[in-house]
């Protein structure tokens, strides 16, 4: 996509870090020849208006964000649609069946429909690399923004692709003033409004002779449709029963799932009796198929999700489909080898790397806050995981941002807790600033817990503006071992002596005491306090050193294991025992070690 | 011909990198590739699986279905066992010995070991290289090597289809150099561990 965009003549790209999208960013960024304007934004809804700003000016752009950014996004993209756009702008929305990592199983095609705008939807990375140009000549050719959503299994993953040879650049003819056009007025939306729904029936039926909208006729009674990855499933599944088995069937792939391409439908639905449709997420194609048949007065029954079908929730796959196939088709299913019952397999849910700052920032407040009443609003990151047990320092986590704002209102009920909010430094920067300052303006009481990692380490290791390094020369900064550009860096500490807080505090959280008295006191004052947890992402450094326990000395009580859970640390024989590959050498369990057993090389004394 | 690897291991130990050396071998031997891998939360030592398929031919789904994979390189016991069903009836299994225990194990104080994992995957397949993981990182000084370690074991099955030298190439074009002479010694030590064996 990346790429595609790239060979589309893209001018400029912005986005927000988000599984899984991240990587069509930063794959333009890596293969940016300069020209190309690349950056991450401070959060989807100020990537989506810079993108806007500069198709405005006839530039091509390209906005990425994960589904649940386009909720942020919002704002801009539902005005963007009446008051549309010069140059092409596509908006890479990536969706997460299962979810594997999201909040939501929303759907971007569902989005489009809302927000009246087309969506295309790849089923593989070629189809990708080759719809992105489509796209950017759609949204030129009607005036329009135009959503793009992949799915995590179009996203992560290689493939070998065809890429065109050469390409063009756009040159954008910069700003042209029109009142008419770029400032929106209840008027104006009017007039738009009338065009958008008299556009998106006729845009249907020409998308219905697009290419990768097809539709395979054959004799039978029955079909299937079908879109995005779950089309590659559904060929997985002819090769796997056999193409014989499907001569009677016609099918019916949907890859602009709106506007619906009826003229498409229409040809497929002909003589057909059942159809069975198969997708993510959203019943979106099932449910234009029924409209179809209702609007035209067809008799054919459609199954999918809302009949019960196929699942309502959770990705497709493989065997999914062809189980959904061989029952719809009346197909033998194939015989699966039945295996003697397994063995017990730990449950291993993700748990913060052994090292990672925020277990010690998360172990401070716990023990400041030992014997009081509490409660830890968190966010979305990697310290969500704080969660886990035996940490267990996470109560909330709703959404970016939310995690300010939460204890907030906690606080106002609960009069008598502390409120804690625990927030990255990306997110801080994302969403948190706002809810800072309604805290401030209110009289809120809370205890700001500021994780500056400086990065973004759950999606990868993004730059943020407290790093003050941009996507023009990252990957080059990278190389060099650079990581900060402090002139550039935006200073969390002065964002919140500029609200008005008076207590700022910054401490390496691996001083264990210093930590834990810290937030001692901020608990103590009345008003917004903050505690910044300043330790850098042990992913980007190398290990200090290796701990290990002296056993001799090791009482086997397992504190290291029950207070901190330290993924390095396991028992061997009623002993403590440090995993040497996988040990950072923070320094925490050494810290909460009762009879000094751990320390560098076999024990605090050596 | 379509041979579909699946690679599973815990966030951290290379599977994805390992099941990029696949695709790309096989890319650069004019197959067509395709993988899908697990990301993202699961870094956090979480389980990880990916998928790699190589073909002559244009591949469909970039999942293996299950019961139709050809090998299953498993960087941990456990995490075999818990992918065995995409393996097929007369599969090859290269497992690491070594059972990497989660915190959920240490705390409620379970005794696993992996070794009920091990005796089950030889109980009930014929074709499981045990690849004693520790071993391998201690000889070659590097516990960066246990993913090229599992390749090689793969490679030698003949299963993969990457030939031994075919995976040398890989490192060569792959990664980084100062990492080349580890690898090539892991490669070779694996090789003369599997021909001892037969």
């Amino acid at each position: 996509m990346g790429l595609g965009a790239i060979h589309a003549g893209v001018n400029l790209v912005a986005g927000y870090p988000g599984t899984p999208s991240t990587e069509i960013l930063e794959t333009v960024a890596k293969n940016n020849d300069g020209s190309i304007h690349v950056e991450w934004s401070v959060n989807e809804k100020a990537a989506m208006e810079v993108a806007a700003g500069a198709a405005y000016s006839g530039a091509r752009a390209l906005v990425t964000m994960k589904q649940v950014g386009l909720n942020v996004a919002t704002d801009p993209l539902m005005s963007l649609a009446y008051v549309g756009v010069k140059g092409g702008l596509v908006i890479v929305s990536a969706d997460d069946p299962g979810p594997i990592s999201s909040q939501t199983e929303q759907d971007t095609r569902t989005f489009a429909m809302f927000s009246k705008i087309p969506v295309f939807d790849p089923s593989d990375p070629q189809e990708a690399y080759d719809m992105i140009k489509d796209a950017f000549e759609l949204s030129e050719k009607i005036g329009s923004p135009v959503l793009f959503r992949p799915t995590t299994r179009v996203c992560h993953g290689c493939a070998s692709i065809d890429v065109a040879d050469s390409y063009k650049k756009n040159v954008p003819e910069g700003f042209v003033k029109d009142t008419m056009r770029w400032v929106i007025f209840p008027r104006t939306s009017f007039l738009n409004h009338e065009k958008i729904e008299k556009r998106n029936p006729a845009l249907g039926e020409e998308l219905s002779d697009y290419k990768f909208n097809s539709v395979v006729k054959r004799n039978g009674k029955k079909g299937i449709a079908s879109g995005g990855v779950s089309w590659a499933y559904l060929n997985e599944a002819v090769s796997q029963l056999g193409d014989d088995k499907f001569n009677d069937t016609s099918l019916f792939r949907v890859a602009t799932p709106f506007p619906f391409p009826e003229k498409a439908a229409l040809k497929f639905l002909d003589g057909l009796d059942e159809v069975l449709c198969l997708e993510e997420l959203d019943p979106v194609i099932e449910r234009a198929l029924i409209f179809t048949a209702g609007k035209y007065h067809l008799k054919t029954k459609i199954y999918g999700k809302l009949d019960g079908t196929t699942a309502a929730a959770g990705e497709n796959s493989p065997e999914s489909v062809i189980r959904y196939v061989s029952s719809f088709l009346g197909i033998e299913n194939l015989k699966a080898g039945e295996l003697p019952e397994k063995p017990k397999t730990p449950v291993r849910p993700p748990v913060l790397c052994a090292g990672c700052p925020h277990r010690a920032s998360f172990y401070a407040v716990k023990q400041a806050m030992k014997g009081r009443k509490a409660v830890f609003c968190g966010d979305i990151g990697c310290y969500t995981l704080g969660n886990a047990m035996p940490l267990d320092m996470v109560d909330t986590c709703l959404c970016m941002g939310a995690d300010v704002t939460i204890a907030q209102g906690i606080r106002a009920i609960d009069k008598d807790t502390t409120a804690f909010s625990f927030i990255g430094d990306s997110t801080f920067f994302a969403s948190g600033i706002t809810g800072v300052i309604n805290a401030v303006y209110n009289h809120n009481d809370i205890v700001l817990i500021v994780l500056d990692n400086s990065t973004t380490a759950m999606t990868g290791h993004q730059p943020h503006p407290g790093t003050g390094i941009t996507m023009m020369d990252f990957f080059e900064k990278r190389k060099q071992g650079i990581r900060e550009d402090i002139a550039n860096a935006v200073s969390i500490e002065n964002i919140l002596r500029g609200i008005g807080l008076s207590f700022v505090e910054t401490v390496d959280p691996f001083d264990q005491k210093k930590a834990i008295d810290t937030v001692k006191k901020a608990a103590c004052e009345p008003g917004v306090k903050a505690v910044i947890f300043k330790a850098p992402c042990i992913a980007l450094e190398k290990p200090k050193r290796a701990y290990s326990v002296d056993t001799d000395k090791c009482i086997g009580c397992r504190k290291c294991i029950t207070e901190i859970g330290c993924p390095a640390i396991s028992m061997n024989e009623g002993k403590a025992e440090i995993e040497k590959s996988l040990c950072y050498g923070c320094s925490l369990c050494e810290t909460i070690c009762p009879v000094g057993a751990i320390g560098v090389k076999g024990g605090a004394d050596d | 011909m379509t041979k579909s690897i699946l690679l599973c291991g815990v966030g951290g130990q290379g599977t994805v990198k390992a099941s990029r050396i696949i695709a790309l071998s096989g890319m650069e031997a004019g197959l067509y590739a395709r993988t899908a891998e697990t990301i993202g939360m699961a870094q956090r030592g979480g389980s990880v699986v990916s998928h790699v398929r190589i073909s002559d031919s244009p591949i469909a789904s970039p999942m293996i279905p299950k019961h139709t994979a050809d090998v299953l390189i498993a960087f941990e016991p456990g995490e075999a066992v818990r992918c065995i069903d995409y393996l097929k009836d007369d599969g090859v299994v290269i497992v690491n010995n070594k059972a990497v225990k989660p915190v959920t194990a240490s705390l409620s104080g379970s005794d696993y070991d992996g070794s009920d994992a091990i005796k089950y995957l030889q109980d009930n397949f014929s074709h499981v290289s045990l690849i004693d993981g520790d071993l391998i990182c201690e000889k070659c000084g590097s516990d960066k090597v246990l993913n090229i370690a599992l390749l090689a074991g793969a490679a030698a099955s003949g299963e993969l289809g990457i030939t031994v030298e075919g995976l040398k190439c890989a490192i060569r074009k792959q990664l980084p150099e100062k990492t080349h002479e580890m690898n090539f010694k892991a490669v070779d030590y694996v090789n003369g561990l599997l021909k001892q064996e037969a």
